[in-house]
Protein backbone atom coordinates (compact mmCIF):
# COMPACT_ATOMS: atom_id res chain seq x y z
CA UNK A 1 0.00 0.00 0.00
CA UNK A 2 2.89 2.28 0.87
CA UNK A 3 4.48 1.63 -2.49
CA UNK A 4 1.25 2.46 -4.34
CA UNK A 5 0.96 5.67 -2.33
CA UNK A 6 4.56 6.65 -3.14
CA UNK A 7 4.01 6.09 -6.87
CA UNK A 8 0.72 8.02 -6.70
CA UNK A 9 2.42 10.91 -4.91
CA UNK A 10 5.20 11.02 -7.50
CA UNK A 11 2.65 10.93 -10.33
CA UNK A 12 0.89 13.88 -8.72
CA UNK A 13 4.18 15.79 -8.35
CA UNK A 14 5.07 15.03 -11.95
CA UNK A 15 1.71 16.30 -13.17
CA UNK A 16 2.18 19.52 -11.19
CA UNK A 17 5.72 19.83 -12.63
CA UNK A 18 4.21 19.37 -16.10
CA UNK A 19 2.12 22.48 -15.37
CA UNK A 20 -1.15 20.57 -15.59
CA UNK A 21 -2.72 22.91 -13.08
CA UNK A 22 -2.10 25.83 -15.45
CA UNK A 23 -5.48 24.96 -16.96
CA UNK A 24 -6.96 26.60 -13.86
CA UNK A 25 -5.86 29.99 -15.19
CA UNK A 26 -7.74 29.39 -18.45
CA UNK A 27 -10.72 28.20 -16.45
CA UNK A 28 -10.69 31.29 -14.22
CA UNK A 29 -10.57 33.57 -17.28
CA UNK A 30 -13.43 31.60 -18.89
CA UNK A 31 -15.64 31.75 -15.80
CA UNK A 32 -15.09 35.39 -14.96
CA UNK A 33 -15.52 36.34 -18.64
CA UNK A 34 -18.76 34.39 -18.89
CA UNK A 35 -20.12 35.77 -15.63
CA UNK A 36 -19.56 39.35 -16.76
CA UNK A 37 -20.38 38.97 -20.46
CA UNK A 38 -23.51 36.82 -20.45
CA UNK A 39 -25.60 39.39 -18.60
CA UNK A 40 -24.87 41.83 -21.39
CA UNK A 41 -25.34 39.63 -24.47
CA UNK A 42 -28.06 37.25 -23.37
CA UNK A 43 -31.29 37.35 -21.44
CA UNK A 44 -32.54 35.58 -18.34
CA UNK A 45 -29.94 32.80 -18.29
CA UNK A 46 -27.02 34.30 -16.36
CA UNK A 47 -27.10 31.66 -13.63
CA UNK A 48 -27.79 28.82 -16.06
CA UNK A 49 -24.80 29.78 -18.19
CA UNK A 50 -22.48 29.90 -15.22
CA UNK A 51 -23.52 26.38 -14.16
CA UNK A 52 -23.68 24.91 -17.68
CA UNK A 53 -20.45 26.52 -18.86
CA UNK A 54 -18.64 25.94 -15.58
CA UNK A 55 -19.50 22.24 -15.31
CA UNK A 56 -18.96 21.60 -19.03
CA UNK A 57 -15.53 23.24 -18.80
CA UNK A 58 -14.66 21.23 -15.66
CA UNK A 59 -15.68 18.06 -17.49
CA UNK A 60 -13.92 18.74 -20.79
CA UNK A 61 -10.73 20.15 -19.23
CA UNK A 62 -10.55 17.10 -16.98
CA UNK A 63 -11.22 14.60 -19.76
CA UNK A 64 -8.50 16.17 -21.91
CA UNK A 65 -6.06 16.09 -18.97
CA UNK A 66 -6.93 12.51 -18.07
CA UNK A 67 -6.46 11.34 -21.66
CA UNK A 68 -3.27 13.23 -22.45
CA UNK A 69 -1.58 12.60 -19.13
CA UNK A 70 -3.01 9.10 -18.78
CA UNK A 71 -1.59 7.89 -22.10
CA UNK A 72 1.90 8.99 -21.15
CA UNK A 73 1.97 7.48 -17.69
CA UNK A 74 3.50 4.19 -18.81
CA UNK A 75 5.23 5.10 -22.07
CA UNK A 76 7.08 8.07 -20.55
CA UNK A 77 8.56 5.86 -17.84
CA UNK A 78 9.70 3.38 -20.50
CA UNK A 79 11.15 6.09 -22.76
CA UNK A 80 13.04 7.71 -19.90
CA UNK A 81 14.08 4.27 -18.68
CA UNK A 82 12.98 5.21 -15.16
CA UNK A 83 10.61 2.23 -15.19
CA UNK A 84 13.57 -0.20 -15.07
CA UNK A 85 14.99 1.53 -12.02
CA UNK A 86 11.59 1.40 -10.39
CA UNK A 87 10.90 -2.24 -11.17
CA UNK A 88 14.38 -3.29 -10.02
CA UNK A 89 13.19 -2.30 -6.53
CA UNK A 90 10.59 -4.29 -4.63
CA UNK A 91 7.75 -2.79 -6.67
CA UNK A 92 5.37 -5.02 -8.53
CA UNK A 93 4.08 -4.12 -11.94
CA UNK A 94 0.47 -4.01 -10.81
CA UNK A 95 1.44 -1.64 -7.99
CA UNK A 96 3.06 0.62 -10.57
CA UNK A 97 -0.14 0.68 -12.69
CA UNK A 98 -2.47 1.22 -9.74
CA UNK A 99 -0.18 3.88 -8.22
CA UNK A 100 -0.11 5.79 -11.50
CA UNK A 101 -3.89 5.58 -11.74
CA UNK A 102 -4.44 6.81 -8.18
CA UNK A 103 -1.92 9.64 -8.67
CA UNK A 104 -3.61 10.97 -11.77
CA UNK A 105 -7.10 10.65 -10.30
CA UNK A 106 -5.84 12.55 -7.24
CA UNK A 107 -4.49 15.32 -9.48
CA UNK A 108 -7.84 15.53 -11.27
CA UNK A 109 -9.76 15.65 -7.98
CA UNK A 110 -7.60 18.55 -6.78
CA UNK A 111 -8.00 20.28 -10.13
CA UNK A 112 -11.79 19.81 -9.94
CA UNK A 113 -11.81 21.15 -6.37
CA UNK A 114 -10.22 24.43 -7.47
CA UNK A 115 -12.53 24.65 -10.49
CA UNK A 116 -15.54 24.03 -8.23
CA UNK A 117 -14.48 27.03 -6.14
CA UNK A 118 -14.42 29.02 -9.39
CA UNK A 119 -17.90 27.81 -10.39
CA UNK A 120 -19.41 28.70 -7.01
CA UNK A 121 -17.57 32.03 -6.98
CA UNK A 122 -19.04 32.94 -10.38
CA UNK A 123 -22.45 31.70 -9.25
CA UNK A 124 -22.29 33.94 -6.22
CA UNK A 125 -21.27 36.85 -8.45
CA UNK A 126 -24.24 36.53 -10.82
CA UNK A 127 -26.93 35.38 -8.35
CA UNK A 128 -25.62 37.32 -5.28
CA UNK A 129 -26.65 34.38 -3.10
CA UNK A 130 -26.50 30.60 -3.09
CA UNK A 131 -29.78 28.72 -2.75
CA UNK A 132 -30.56 25.20 -1.59
CA UNK A 133 -30.98 23.72 -5.13
CA UNK A 134 -27.43 24.89 -5.91
CA UNK A 135 -26.14 22.05 -3.75
CA UNK A 136 -26.97 19.66 -6.62
CA UNK A 137 -24.10 21.26 -8.51
CA UNK A 138 -21.86 19.38 -6.07
CA UNK A 139 -23.47 16.10 -7.17
CA UNK A 140 -22.84 17.01 -10.82
CA UNK A 141 -19.19 17.71 -9.92
CA UNK A 142 -19.00 14.34 -8.16
CA UNK A 143 -20.36 12.62 -11.28
CA UNK A 144 -17.76 14.47 -13.37
CA UNK A 145 -15.03 13.07 -11.10
CA UNK A 146 -16.49 9.59 -11.65
CA UNK A 147 -16.25 10.29 -15.37
CA UNK A 148 -12.54 11.16 -14.93
CA UNK A 149 -11.98 7.92 -13.01
CA UNK A 150 -13.32 5.89 -15.97
CA UNK A 151 -11.49 7.91 -18.64
CA UNK A 152 -8.18 7.74 -16.73
CA UNK A 153 -8.54 3.97 -16.33
CA UNK A 154 -9.25 3.62 -20.05
CA UNK A 155 -6.31 5.84 -21.01
CA UNK A 156 -4.07 3.71 -18.81
CA UNK A 157 -5.47 0.50 -20.34
CA UNK A 158 -4.79 1.66 -23.88
CA UNK A 159 -1.36 3.04 -23.01
CA UNK A 160 -0.38 -0.37 -21.62
CA UNK A 161 -0.32 -1.94 -25.09
CA UNK A 162 -0.23 0.82 -27.72
CA UNK A 163 1.68 3.95 -28.65
CA UNK A 164 0.68 7.21 -26.91
CA UNK A 165 -0.92 8.55 -30.09
CA UNK A 166 -3.05 5.47 -30.66
CA UNK A 167 -3.93 5.30 -26.97
CA UNK A 168 -5.18 8.92 -27.16
CA UNK A 169 -7.25 8.10 -30.25
CA UNK A 170 -8.75 5.00 -28.60
CA UNK A 171 -9.52 6.77 -25.32
CA UNK A 172 -11.05 9.80 -26.98
CA UNK A 173 -13.11 7.63 -29.35
CA UNK A 174 -14.45 5.64 -26.44
CA UNK A 175 -15.31 8.86 -24.62
CA UNK A 176 -17.35 9.99 -27.65
CA UNK A 177 -18.98 6.57 -28.09
CA UNK A 178 -19.71 6.51 -24.35
CA UNK A 179 -21.69 9.73 -24.72
CA UNK A 180 -23.94 7.86 -27.19
CA UNK A 181 -24.24 4.76 -24.97
CA UNK A 182 -27.98 5.15 -24.48
CA UNK A 183 -28.55 5.62 -28.22
CA UNK A 184 -26.49 2.50 -28.85
CA UNK A 185 -28.77 0.57 -26.53
CA UNK A 186 -31.76 1.97 -28.39
CA UNK A 187 -30.33 0.86 -31.74
CA UNK A 188 -29.62 -2.57 -30.30
CA UNK A 189 -33.26 -2.83 -29.24
CA UNK A 190 -34.35 -2.20 -32.81
CA UNK A 191 -32.03 -4.86 -34.33
CA UNK A 192 -32.92 -8.53 -34.69
CA UNK A 193 -31.19 -11.90 -34.28
CA UNK A 194 -27.43 -12.08 -33.79
CA UNK A 195 -27.02 -8.40 -34.66
CA UNK A 196 -29.17 -7.57 -31.67
CA UNK A 197 -26.93 -9.61 -29.38
CA UNK A 198 -23.72 -8.11 -30.76
CA UNK A 199 -25.11 -4.56 -30.63
CA UNK A 200 -26.38 -5.08 -27.07
CA UNK A 201 -23.01 -6.48 -25.99
CA UNK A 202 -21.22 -3.51 -27.56
CA UNK A 203 -23.66 -1.08 -25.92
CA UNK A 204 -22.95 -2.55 -22.49
CA UNK A 205 -19.21 -2.82 -23.08
CA UNK A 206 -18.64 0.86 -23.85
CA UNK A 207 -18.67 3.18 -20.83
CA UNK A 208 -21.97 4.92 -20.22
CA UNK A 209 -21.13 8.58 -19.78
CA UNK A 210 -24.64 9.87 -20.42
CA UNK A 211 -25.86 8.65 -17.02
CA UNK A 212 -22.98 10.56 -15.41
CA UNK A 213 -24.01 13.81 -17.07
CA UNK A 214 -26.60 15.67 -14.98
CA UNK A 215 -25.31 19.15 -15.79
CA UNK A 216 -28.45 20.40 -17.54
CA UNK A 217 -30.84 19.17 -14.86
CA UNK A 218 -28.85 20.55 -11.90
CA UNK A 219 -28.58 23.87 -13.75
CA UNK A 220 -32.39 24.02 -13.42
CA UNK A 221 -32.14 23.17 -9.72
CA UNK A 222 -33.54 19.67 -10.20
CA UNK A 223 -32.57 17.08 -7.65
CA UNK A 224 -30.61 13.90 -8.33
CA UNK A 225 -31.92 10.71 -6.73
CA UNK A 226 -29.82 9.04 -4.06
CA UNK A 227 -30.14 5.74 -5.90
CA UNK A 228 -28.61 7.25 -9.04
CA UNK A 229 -25.70 8.54 -6.97
CA UNK A 230 -25.12 5.07 -5.46
CA UNK A 231 -25.47 3.18 -8.75
CA UNK A 232 -23.33 5.65 -10.71
CA UNK A 233 -20.62 5.37 -8.03
CA UNK A 234 -20.78 1.58 -8.16
CA UNK A 235 -20.76 1.59 -11.97
CA UNK A 236 -17.75 3.93 -12.20
CA UNK A 237 -15.80 1.92 -9.63
CA UNK A 238 -16.61 -1.43 -11.24
CA UNK A 239 -15.91 -0.20 -14.78
CA UNK A 240 -12.62 1.50 -13.89
CA UNK A 241 -11.51 -1.54 -11.85
CA UNK A 242 -12.24 -3.66 -14.92
CA UNK A 243 -10.12 -1.36 -17.12
CA UNK A 244 -7.29 -1.25 -14.57
CA UNK A 245 -7.39 -5.07 -14.30
CA UNK A 246 -7.05 -5.20 -18.10
CA UNK A 247 -4.12 -2.78 -17.93
CA UNK A 248 -2.46 -4.86 -15.18
CA UNK A 249 -2.97 -8.11 -17.14
CA UNK A 250 -1.37 -6.65 -20.24
CA UNK A 251 1.42 -4.87 -18.39
CA UNK A 252 2.29 -8.00 -16.38
CA UNK A 253 2.87 -9.90 -19.62
CA UNK A 254 4.54 -7.10 -21.50
CA UNK A 255 8.12 -7.67 -22.54
CA UNK A 256 9.98 -4.60 -21.35
CA UNK A 257 13.39 -5.65 -22.62
CA UNK B 1 23.23 39.65 -33.35
CA UNK B 2 23.14 39.75 -29.58
CA UNK B 3 20.47 37.94 -27.60
CA UNK B 4 18.98 41.22 -26.33
CA UNK B 5 18.74 42.54 -29.90
CA UNK B 6 16.94 39.38 -31.04
CA UNK B 7 14.50 39.77 -28.15
CA UNK B 8 13.86 43.40 -29.10
CA UNK B 9 13.34 42.64 -32.81
CA UNK B 10 11.10 39.65 -32.10
CA UNK B 11 9.05 41.66 -29.57
CA UNK B 12 8.54 44.59 -31.92
CA UNK B 13 7.72 42.23 -34.80
CA UNK B 14 5.16 40.43 -32.64
CA UNK B 15 3.35 43.68 -31.77
CA UNK B 16 3.48 44.86 -35.40
CA UNK B 17 2.12 41.57 -36.73
CA UNK B 18 -0.67 41.55 -34.16
CA UNK B 19 -1.70 45.07 -35.18
CA UNK B 20 -1.35 44.13 -38.85
CA UNK B 21 -3.53 41.05 -38.50
CA UNK B 22 -6.29 43.06 -36.79
CA UNK B 23 -6.19 45.75 -39.49
CA UNK B 24 -6.19 43.13 -42.26
CA UNK B 25 -9.14 41.33 -40.72
CA UNK B 26 -11.09 44.57 -40.51
CA UNK B 27 -10.41 45.15 -44.21
CA UNK B 28 -11.55 41.59 -44.99
CA UNK B 29 -14.78 42.26 -43.08
CA UNK B 30 -15.37 45.38 -45.18
CA UNK B 31 -14.70 43.52 -48.41
CA UNK B 32 -17.20 40.83 -47.50
CA UNK B 33 -19.81 43.60 -47.41
CA UNK B 34 -21.15 42.76 -43.96
CA UNK B 35 -21.68 39.15 -44.90
CA UNK B 36 -22.78 38.07 -41.47
CA UNK B 37 -23.56 34.52 -40.50
CA UNK B 38 -26.78 35.39 -38.79
CA UNK B 39 -29.14 34.34 -41.58
CA UNK B 40 -27.68 30.87 -41.70
CA UNK B 41 -28.53 27.94 -39.49
CA UNK B 42 -25.83 25.42 -40.31
CA UNK B 43 -27.40 22.53 -38.45
CA UNK B 44 -31.14 22.95 -38.62
CA UNK B 45 -32.05 19.63 -37.02
CA UNK B 46 -32.41 20.06 -33.24
CA UNK B 47 -32.08 16.29 -32.75
CA UNK B 48 -28.78 16.22 -34.67
CA UNK B 49 -27.48 19.08 -32.55
CA UNK B 50 -28.49 17.26 -29.38
CA UNK B 51 -26.40 14.27 -30.49
CA UNK B 52 -23.44 16.43 -31.53
CA UNK B 53 -23.43 18.10 -28.11
CA UNK B 54 -22.14 14.83 -26.52
CA UNK B 55 -24.43 15.36 -23.56
CA UNK B 56 -23.40 18.98 -22.99
CA UNK B 57 -26.76 20.08 -24.41
CA UNK B 58 -27.45 22.59 -21.62
CA UNK B 59 -24.55 24.80 -22.65
CA UNK B 60 -25.44 24.48 -26.33
CA UNK B 61 -29.03 25.51 -25.51
CA UNK B 62 -27.71 28.59 -23.71
CA UNK B 63 -25.60 29.44 -26.76
CA UNK B 64 -28.59 29.04 -29.09
CA UNK B 65 -30.83 31.10 -26.79
CA UNK B 66 -28.21 33.87 -26.74
CA UNK B 67 -28.07 33.63 -30.52
CA UNK B 68 -31.88 33.93 -30.71
CA UNK B 69 -31.81 36.99 -28.42
CA UNK B 70 -29.03 38.59 -30.47
CA UNK B 71 -30.84 37.79 -33.73
CA UNK B 72 -34.11 39.28 -32.45
CA UNK B 73 -32.32 42.31 -30.98
CA UNK B 74 -30.47 43.09 -34.21
CA UNK B 75 -33.59 42.70 -36.33
CA UNK B 76 -35.59 44.79 -33.87
CA UNK B 77 -33.06 47.61 -33.99
CA UNK B 78 -33.07 47.49 -37.81
CA UNK B 79 -36.89 47.66 -37.78
CA UNK B 80 -36.98 44.48 -39.88
CA UNK B 81 -40.26 42.99 -41.04
CA UNK B 82 -38.92 39.44 -41.42
CA UNK B 83 -37.52 37.25 -38.66
CA UNK B 84 -37.21 34.00 -40.57
CA UNK B 85 -34.56 32.40 -38.31
CA UNK B 86 -36.27 33.20 -35.02
CA UNK B 87 -38.65 30.22 -34.87
CA UNK B 88 -35.97 27.64 -35.89
CA UNK B 89 -33.52 29.10 -33.36
CA UNK B 90 -36.12 28.81 -30.61
CA UNK B 91 -36.99 25.27 -31.67
CA UNK B 92 -33.33 24.24 -31.48
CA UNK B 93 -32.96 25.96 -28.09
CA UNK B 94 -35.97 24.28 -26.52
CA UNK B 95 -35.17 20.85 -27.97
CA UNK B 96 -31.66 21.05 -26.52
CA UNK B 97 -33.02 22.15 -23.14
CA UNK B 98 -36.76 21.48 -22.77
CA UNK B 99 -36.70 23.08 -19.30
CA UNK B 100 -35.42 26.46 -20.47
CA UNK B 101 -38.57 28.41 -19.52
CA UNK B 102 -37.11 31.77 -20.50
CA UNK B 103 -36.98 30.61 -24.14
CA UNK B 104 -40.68 29.71 -24.19
CA UNK B 105 -41.84 32.82 -22.34
CA UNK B 106 -39.81 35.50 -24.05
CA UNK B 107 -39.49 33.55 -27.31
CA UNK B 108 -43.28 33.50 -27.68
CA UNK B 109 -43.30 37.20 -26.89
CA UNK B 110 -40.75 37.86 -29.65
CA UNK B 111 -42.72 35.70 -32.10
CA UNK B 112 -46.19 37.11 -31.37
CA UNK B 113 -45.71 40.87 -31.62
CA UNK B 114 -46.38 42.32 -35.05
CA UNK B 115 -43.41 43.65 -37.07
CA UNK B 116 -41.37 45.71 -36.39
CA UNK B 117 -41.92 44.93 -32.68
CA UNK B 118 -41.66 41.22 -33.32
CA UNK B 119 -41.90 38.49 -35.89
CA UNK B 120 -45.69 38.53 -36.25
CA UNK B 121 -45.83 34.73 -36.09
CA UNK B 122 -48.50 33.91 -33.48
CA UNK B 123 -49.05 30.37 -34.84
CA UNK B 124 -45.38 29.55 -34.22
CA UNK B 125 -45.61 31.25 -30.82
CA UNK B 126 -48.58 29.05 -29.87
CA UNK B 127 -46.71 25.92 -31.02
CA UNK B 128 -43.68 26.97 -28.95
CA UNK B 129 -45.70 27.57 -25.78
CA UNK B 130 -47.68 24.33 -26.26
CA UNK B 131 -44.34 22.50 -26.52
CA UNK B 132 -43.23 24.27 -23.33
CA UNK B 133 -46.40 23.13 -21.54
CA UNK B 134 -45.84 19.53 -22.66
CA UNK B 135 -42.31 19.65 -21.25
CA UNK B 136 -43.17 21.67 -18.13
CA UNK B 137 -46.82 20.98 -17.26
CA UNK B 138 -46.55 22.59 -13.82
CA UNK B 139 -45.45 26.06 -14.96
CA UNK B 140 -48.54 28.30 -14.75
CA UNK B 141 -46.80 31.14 -16.57
CA UNK B 142 -46.75 29.11 -19.80
CA UNK B 143 -50.56 28.67 -19.72
CA UNK B 144 -50.82 32.37 -19.01
CA UNK B 145 -48.62 33.17 -22.02
CA UNK B 146 -50.73 30.88 -24.19
CA UNK B 147 -53.97 32.50 -23.05
CA UNK B 148 -52.40 35.91 -23.56
CA UNK B 149 -51.64 35.14 -27.22
CA UNK B 150 -55.08 33.67 -27.84
CA UNK B 151 -56.88 36.55 -26.15
CA UNK B 152 -55.00 39.63 -27.27
CA UNK B 153 -53.57 38.54 -30.59
CA UNK B 154 -55.92 35.93 -31.93
CA UNK B 155 -59.09 37.28 -30.25
CA UNK B 156 -59.90 33.62 -29.74
CA UNK B 157 -61.66 33.88 -26.39
CA UNK B 158 -62.65 30.21 -26.13
CA UNK B 159 -59.08 28.90 -26.46
CA UNK B 160 -57.86 31.73 -24.22
CA UNK B 161 -60.35 30.70 -21.52
CA UNK B 162 -59.26 27.08 -21.91
CA UNK B 163 -55.56 28.01 -21.51
CA UNK B 164 -56.22 30.19 -18.43
CA UNK B 165 -58.40 27.48 -16.90
CA UNK B 166 -55.74 24.79 -17.44
CA UNK B 167 -53.18 27.12 -15.90
CA UNK B 168 -55.40 27.86 -12.89
CA UNK B 169 -55.35 24.15 -11.99
CA UNK B 170 -51.55 24.10 -11.71
CA UNK B 171 -50.25 24.18 -8.13
CA UNK B 172 -49.25 27.71 -6.97
CA UNK B 173 -50.86 29.30 -10.04
CA UNK B 174 -51.51 33.04 -9.98
CA UNK B 175 -55.02 33.56 -8.50
CA UNK B 176 -56.00 35.85 -11.38
CA UNK B 177 -55.91 33.00 -13.86
CA UNK B 178 -59.33 31.76 -12.71
CA UNK B 179 -60.82 35.24 -13.13
CA UNK B 180 -59.18 35.58 -16.52
CA UNK B 181 -60.63 32.24 -17.57
CA UNK B 182 -64.11 33.41 -16.57
CA UNK B 183 -63.75 36.78 -18.29
CA UNK B 184 -62.40 35.23 -21.46
CA UNK B 185 -65.23 32.70 -21.45
CA UNK B 186 -67.72 35.61 -21.31
CA UNK B 187 -66.02 37.06 -24.40
CA UNK B 188 -66.55 40.54 -23.00
CA UNK B 189 -64.94 43.38 -21.10
CA UNK B 190 -61.99 43.42 -23.43
CA UNK B 191 -60.37 46.56 -22.04
CA UNK B 192 -60.74 45.34 -18.47
CA UNK B 193 -59.37 41.93 -19.41
CA UNK B 194 -56.45 43.52 -21.29
CA UNK B 195 -55.77 45.54 -18.15
CA UNK B 196 -55.67 42.37 -16.06
CA UNK B 197 -53.37 40.63 -18.52
CA UNK B 198 -50.88 43.49 -18.66
CA UNK B 199 -51.02 44.00 -14.88
CA UNK B 200 -50.21 40.32 -14.32
CA UNK B 201 -47.34 40.57 -16.77
CA UNK B 202 -46.09 43.73 -15.04
CA UNK B 203 -46.25 42.15 -11.61
CA UNK B 204 -44.74 38.77 -12.43
CA UNK B 205 -42.09 39.28 -15.10
CA UNK B 206 -38.48 39.35 -13.98
CA UNK B 207 -37.49 41.28 -17.12
CA UNK B 208 -37.23 45.07 -16.98
CA UNK B 209 -37.90 45.35 -20.72
CA UNK B 210 -41.09 43.31 -20.55
CA UNK B 211 -42.12 45.28 -17.44
CA UNK B 212 -41.58 48.55 -19.30
CA UNK B 213 -43.60 47.23 -22.24
CA UNK B 214 -46.43 46.15 -19.93
CA UNK B 215 -46.36 49.56 -18.21
CA UNK B 216 -46.63 51.29 -21.63
CA UNK B 217 -49.65 49.12 -22.51
CA UNK B 218 -51.28 49.88 -19.15
CA UNK B 219 -50.73 53.60 -19.69
CA UNK B 220 -52.25 53.30 -23.17
CA UNK B 221 -55.31 51.55 -21.74
CA UNK B 222 -55.67 54.36 -19.17
CA UNK B 223 -55.43 57.04 -21.85
CA UNK B 224 -58.07 55.28 -23.99
CA UNK B 225 -60.37 55.12 -20.97
CA UNK B 226 -59.69 58.77 -19.98
CA UNK B 227 -60.33 60.07 -23.48
CA UNK B 228 -63.57 58.06 -23.76
CA UNK B 229 -64.76 59.52 -20.45
CA UNK B 230 -63.75 63.09 -21.39
CA UNK B 231 -65.44 62.87 -24.76
CA UNK B 232 -68.61 61.60 -23.07
CA UNK B 233 -68.46 64.71 -20.82
CA UNK B 234 -68.12 66.94 -23.88
CA UNK B 235 -71.16 65.26 -25.43
CA UNK B 236 -73.17 65.93 -22.26
CA UNK B 237 -71.94 69.55 -22.18
CA UNK B 238 -73.06 70.01 -25.78
CA UNK B 239 -76.47 68.59 -24.98
CA UNK B 240 -76.88 71.15 -22.23
CA UNK B 241 -75.31 74.18 -23.91
CA UNK B 242 -75.68 73.55 -27.61
CA UNK B 243 -71.93 73.70 -28.25
CA UNK B 244 -68.74 71.97 -27.10
CA UNK B 245 -66.73 73.48 -24.25
CA UNK B 246 -63.81 75.45 -25.61
CA UNK B 247 -61.73 75.21 -22.43
CA UNK B 248 -61.39 73.06 -19.36
CA UNK B 249 -62.57 75.98 -17.20
CA UNK B 250 -65.96 75.83 -18.97
CA UNK B 251 -66.24 72.14 -18.07
CA UNK B 252 -65.17 73.00 -14.52
CA UNK B 253 -67.76 75.78 -14.26
CA UNK B 254 -70.42 73.32 -15.41
CA UNK B 255 -69.38 71.05 -12.51
CA UNK B 256 -68.23 68.29 -14.83
CA UNK B 257 -64.52 68.40 -14.05
CA UNK B 258 -62.29 69.19 -11.12
CA UNK B 259 -59.03 70.62 -12.44
CA UNK B 260 -57.25 69.89 -15.70
CA UNK B 261 -57.17 66.17 -16.43
CA UNK B 262 -53.73 64.67 -16.91
CA UNK B 263 -52.47 61.58 -18.72
CA UNK B 264 -50.64 58.78 -16.83
CA UNK B 265 -47.31 60.55 -17.37
CA UNK B 266 -48.65 63.75 -15.77
CA UNK B 267 -49.01 65.82 -18.94
CA UNK B 268 -52.36 67.68 -19.37
CA UNK B 269 -54.82 66.50 -22.00
CA UNK B 270 -55.55 69.03 -24.75
CA UNK B 271 -58.97 70.09 -25.94
CA UNK B 272 -59.29 69.65 -29.71
CA UNK B 273 -61.97 70.57 -32.22
CA UNK B 274 -65.30 68.75 -32.41
CA UNK B 275 -65.32 67.82 -28.73
CA UNK B 276 -62.22 65.66 -29.06
CA UNK B 277 -59.32 65.37 -26.64
CA UNK B 278 -55.67 64.77 -27.42
CA UNK B 279 -52.60 63.82 -25.45
CA UNK B 280 -49.75 66.34 -25.24
CA UNK B 281 -47.00 64.03 -26.44
CA UNK B 282 -48.29 60.91 -28.23
CA UNK B 283 -44.72 59.65 -28.82
CA UNK B 284 -44.39 59.11 -25.06
CA UNK B 285 -47.59 57.08 -25.02
CA UNK B 286 -47.23 54.28 -27.57
CA UNK B 287 -50.10 51.83 -28.23
CA UNK B 288 -52.84 54.42 -27.52
CA UNK B 289 -55.90 54.14 -29.74
CA UNK B 290 -57.54 57.41 -28.71
CA UNK B 291 -56.34 60.95 -28.00
CA UNK B 292 -54.25 61.15 -31.18
CA UNK B 293 -54.28 64.22 -33.42
CA UNK B 294 -55.50 63.77 -37.00
CA UNK B 295 -52.63 62.79 -39.29
CA UNK B 296 -50.37 61.73 -36.43
CA UNK B 297 -47.67 59.33 -37.64
CA UNK B 298 -46.18 57.17 -34.88
CA UNK B 299 -42.41 56.71 -34.81
CA UNK B 300 -41.19 53.50 -36.55
CA UNK B 301 -40.06 52.12 -33.20
CA UNK B 302 -42.33 52.77 -30.21
CA UNK B 303 -40.77 54.79 -27.42
CA UNK B 304 -40.91 52.54 -24.35
CA UNK B 305 -40.07 54.45 -21.20
CA UNK B 306 -37.89 52.51 -18.76
CA UNK B 307 -39.26 51.40 -15.41
CA UNK B 308 -37.43 51.89 -12.12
Amino acid sequence: MNRIFSIALNTFREAVRDRVLYNLVAFAVLMSGAAILVGQISFGIEKLVVINLGLTAVSLFGVVISIFIGIGLVSKEIDKRTLYTLLSRPVRRWEFVVGKFVGLVGTLVLNTFFMAIGVFGALLYVAHTLKKPDEWVLVALYFIILQFVIVTALALLFSSFSSPLMAAVFAFSLFVVGAFAEDLRGFAGMAKGITRWIATAAAYLVPNFSALNVITSVAHGQSVSGQLIIYNTAYALIYSTMAICGAVLIFERRNLK
Amino acid sequence: MKSSQITLVAGVLLVLCLTGSILTLRRVDELRNHATLEEVLYVSSPQALKRISLGYDGLLADIYWTRAVQYFGNKHVQGADSYKLLAPLLEVTTTLDPKLLVAYEFGSNFLTAKPPQGAGMPTEAIALVEQGIRNNPNEWRLYYDLGFIYYLDRKDYRDAADAFLRGSRVPDAHPWLKIMAARAAQEGGEAQMAGMLWTTTYETTPSKDIKANAAAHLRALRVDEDVTTLEALQARYRERNGHFASSFSELESAGMLRGIPRDPLGAPYKLAAEGKFEVTDPDDLPFIQKGLSIGYIPPPKPKILPVD
